[in-house]
């Protein structure tokens, strides 16, 4: 890999589902250490940019591409994507019946460090891993017996996503809309969690409605997308003018 | 976008169902088999080389005869074609000259058999806590632990040998839950049935091993009749384990076994199955008819009886494990997992008769259906008007892989009797393109995913069974699923 690639660098991307163009000649460039936030009105292709990363089979790119660490993944599984690092908070986190966390969470570890030939770690082992984890994020360890998501309430099913975002590590993390749908004091467990996370070797990509994320979790850049494409780029300032304007201003 | 990642999805859920049948050898041994056809002679036959006593003769002919005047079940839902009854034979056994003293004196090549099933019959090697008995084809091969088990008084024999040792119970007991005329089935058992196990445990006494009975269908044009019959007296316990397997041929076997259970007073039996027939190609030819009839009868106060059954073979099945629930407090209970793939077709539940008073019974049940398959839950929950304060709990969830698979519940309940309470719950669901993705993102492989959302969907079975079926019930769903999600 280049050392002076973007992360995450999309080039020209048109993107179809059902032959509806979704994703019209979309560009995008992610610097390491770099925190993006994607703001837009509903329908203007912000999830599907995030399920298009991610490798979603829904989903046909019909040209253009996207490098991540200067290669393309087009035609990586979504699970090759995950193990060299992209993650996806989803905006709606599904539940798996029958199918503890704690299970899940030490599959998805070993599945990684099996990956990367590296030793996959027993239940105990792994529980003091988790542990510490689950403390970034103010949940407890009985949270580990209960089922992936089954009868969470909003806010812990959000949780759990930055849970799996700080577990896996991922150096390219797109949270879809994680901020929706919390109380103020899950917004500020979730922000400090994403904070303490965050480095200058990791990017993130903010999808958002709401300009109050970003007071607690500041943008390097701010872009606004409409029609499947990028109509305009600023700093954090364009999020409080969208607020105060509505997207109603750019057009 | 349903519709495209679905496709997606199917294919490599496909592939992962589609894993060949690993028990599908046939073992060439030296056969005594009878011609083909049912006739009385072959009744008589049958009851003669068994040298059988006279009450076990008329026993069978007069299953013969009520089975020449029934028919054919119809309201299962099941489709196949009409089985030739004349073109079976109904006796094959592995030829042996004299009576063995032990099991090491079996035949090597069907000791090699049993061992490469995973299931070793040798002194040496046996499992610890498990007593079996070995049936292939038509005759049961050996019985371990026999001795051990005979200082508490425990009876575990194939019921050819119970036949002569203990024909009193016999006499007694056979017949007595499951009647002769109780269907088409259980009538051509009755005339014909050859071998299968017998245990009686005596009154205070819990059983210090499992008792487990491994039956091989080899034969391919012979069918397989077993009969169990399991006794447990007042206050006595027993766990018994039951698995299945046959080669892999073209044409269709036909099993037709019968299970009768008696629990007495405050005697609690547990029956576990793990049914691995071969279930045909993935063009759905070949594979074994499984038409059985179960039933556990609680006869004394506060017995219990349950059954767990893993049903993942046979191209078809026809299976309701049942108890009446005679005696007052008595429990029954039915944890069922039924999984079909390709062709196959289940058909399969369970009834619960509520007779005695505060009886109560407990079924869940859990249907996967794969491939092209058909599943269906079959329930009956009846309760007299004598069962005062019955309860029963039910629960039907069906699971939904790929496009074309099929699955159905078809719950009876007849209720009496104004003080009962009855719940009923069901669910259909689809191994969804968004729970697997959901997986996948997280860097978990499909078929890996597949595993823990059936093993999941499954977890309330699996908790009944013995821990060394448990952990094999895993392995197997996994490995019929291999190849088929989406």
């Amino acid at each position: 890999m280049n050392l002076n690639s973007p992360l995450l660098e999309i080039k020209n991307l048109c993107v179809s589902i059902n032959d509806n163009e979704i994703l019209k000649n979309f560009n995008l460039k992610i610097n390491k250490g770099e925190i993006h936030a994607i703001m837009g009105p509903n329908g203007s292709g912000k999830s599907t940019f995030s399920k298009v990363i991610a490798g979603h089979p829904a989903y046909s790119v019909i040209s253009g591409n996207i490098f991540f660490k200067g290669s393309s993944i087009l035609d990586l599984e979504p699970e090759e994507r995950s193990h060299l690092g992209i993650f996806l908070a989803f905006q709606y986190p599904i539940e798996i019946p029958g199918v503890s966390n704690e299970d899940f969470l030490r599959l998805a570890y070993n599945s990684k460090q099996k990956f990367y030939n590296k030793p996959e770690v027993g239940p105990i082992e792994f529980l003091t891993i988790i542990d510490e984890k689950l403390k970034l994020v103010n949940m407890s360890p009985s949270f580990l017996s209960r089922n992936v998501n089954e009868g969470f309430s909003g806010g812990e099913k959000k949780r759990n996503e930055i849970l799996q975002m700080i577990l896996l590590d991922s150096e390219l993390s797109i949270l879809d809309e994680t901020d929706s749908g919390l109380d103020i004091d899950a917004l500020k467990i979730i922000s400090n969690g994403i904070n303490n996370f965050m480095n200058p070797s990791k990017s993130i990509i903010l999808i958002t409605h709401y300009q109050r994320l970003l007071d607690y979790i500041h943008p390097t850049y701010v872009h606004v997308m409409q029609n499947g494409k990028i109509i305009k780029t600023g700093s954090a300032e364009l999020a409080k003018e969208l607020e105060s304007k509505g997207y109603e201003w750019l057009r | 976008m349903i519709n495209q990642s679905n496709k997606t999805l199917n294919t490599n859920i496909t592939k992962l169902v589609n894993k060949t049948y690993q028990y599908g050898f046939s073992t060439n041994i030296e056969k005594d088999v009878i011609e083909k056809g049912l006739t009385e002679q072959t009744v008589q036959l049958i009851s003669k080389k068994k040298k059988e006593p006279q009450f076990l003769l008329q026993f069978r002919l007069k299953a013969y005869k009520k089975w020449k005047q029934m028919h054919h079940p119809e309201w299962a839902y099941l489709k196949f074609s009409e089985i030739n009854y004349q073109d079976i034979s109904y006796y094959s056994a592995p030829k042996s000259q004299k009576k063995l003293k032990n099991l090491d004196e079996v035949d090597p090549e069907l000791l090699k058999t049993f061992e490469k099933l995973g299931i070793s019959l040798t002194e040496q090697k046996r499992l610890a806590n498990v007593a079996i008995d070995a049936v292939f084809d038509s005759v049961s091969i050996g019985t371990t632990f026999q001795e051990e088990l005979q200082k508490c008084g425990v009876v575990f024999s194939s019921i050819s040998e119970a036949v002569h040792n203990y024909p009193d119970l016999i006499e007694k007991y056979l017949g007595s839950v499951v009647p002769i005329g109780d269907n088409y089935f259980s009538a051509l058992n009755s005339a014909v049935f050859t071998d299968g196990s017998f245990c009686y445990i005596p009154e205070d006494t819990i059983c210090p091993l499992d008792l487990s009975t491994y039956f091989r269908i080899n034969d391919q044009n012979s069918g397989q009749f077993e009969r169990t019959l399991i006794i447990a007296e007042k206050n006595s316990q027993v766990n018994y384990l039951e698995g299945c397997t046959a080669p892999q041929y073209d044409t269709n076997q036909l099993h037709a076994a019968i299970v009768e259970l008696i629990a007495l007073e405050n005697a609690t039996i547990k029956y576990s199955t793990v049914q691995n027939w071969y279930s045909g190609d993935q063009f759905g030819n070949g594979g074994i008819y499984n038409f059985v009839t179960k039933r556990g009868l609680c006869a004394g106060t506060t017995s219990k009886i349950s059954w767990t059954q893993v049903e993942t073979g046979s191209s078809i099945t026809w299976k309701y494990p049942s108890c009446i629930l005679m005696g007052d407090n008595s429990q029954g209970e039915f944890y069922s997992v039924a999984l079909t793939n390709n062709y196959q077709q289940a058909d399969t539940g369970t009834k619960m008769i509520h007779i005695g008073k505060n009886s109560r019974s407990r079924i869940i049940s859990k249907g996967i259906s794969a491939g092209k398959s058909k599943n269906s839950y079959r329930g009956l929950v009846s309760v007299t008007n004598k069962a005062i304060g019955a309860r029963n709990y039910s629960q039907c969830d069906s699971l939904l892989i790929g496009s074309f698979s099929n699955a159905n519940t078809f719950p009876f309940i007849l209720v009496q009797n104004s003080t009962t309470k009855i719940e009923h719950e069901a669910s259909t669901s689809k191994i969804g393109e968004e729970q697997i993705f959901y997986f996948l993102q997280r860097g978990i492989c499909l078929e890996k995913a597949v595993e823990l959302l059936i093993s999941g969907f499954c977890r309330e079975i699996f908790t009944k069974l013995p821990l060394e079926f448990a952990a094999e019930a895993d392995k197997l769903l996994t490995l019929k699923l291999e190849g088929s999600v989406g």
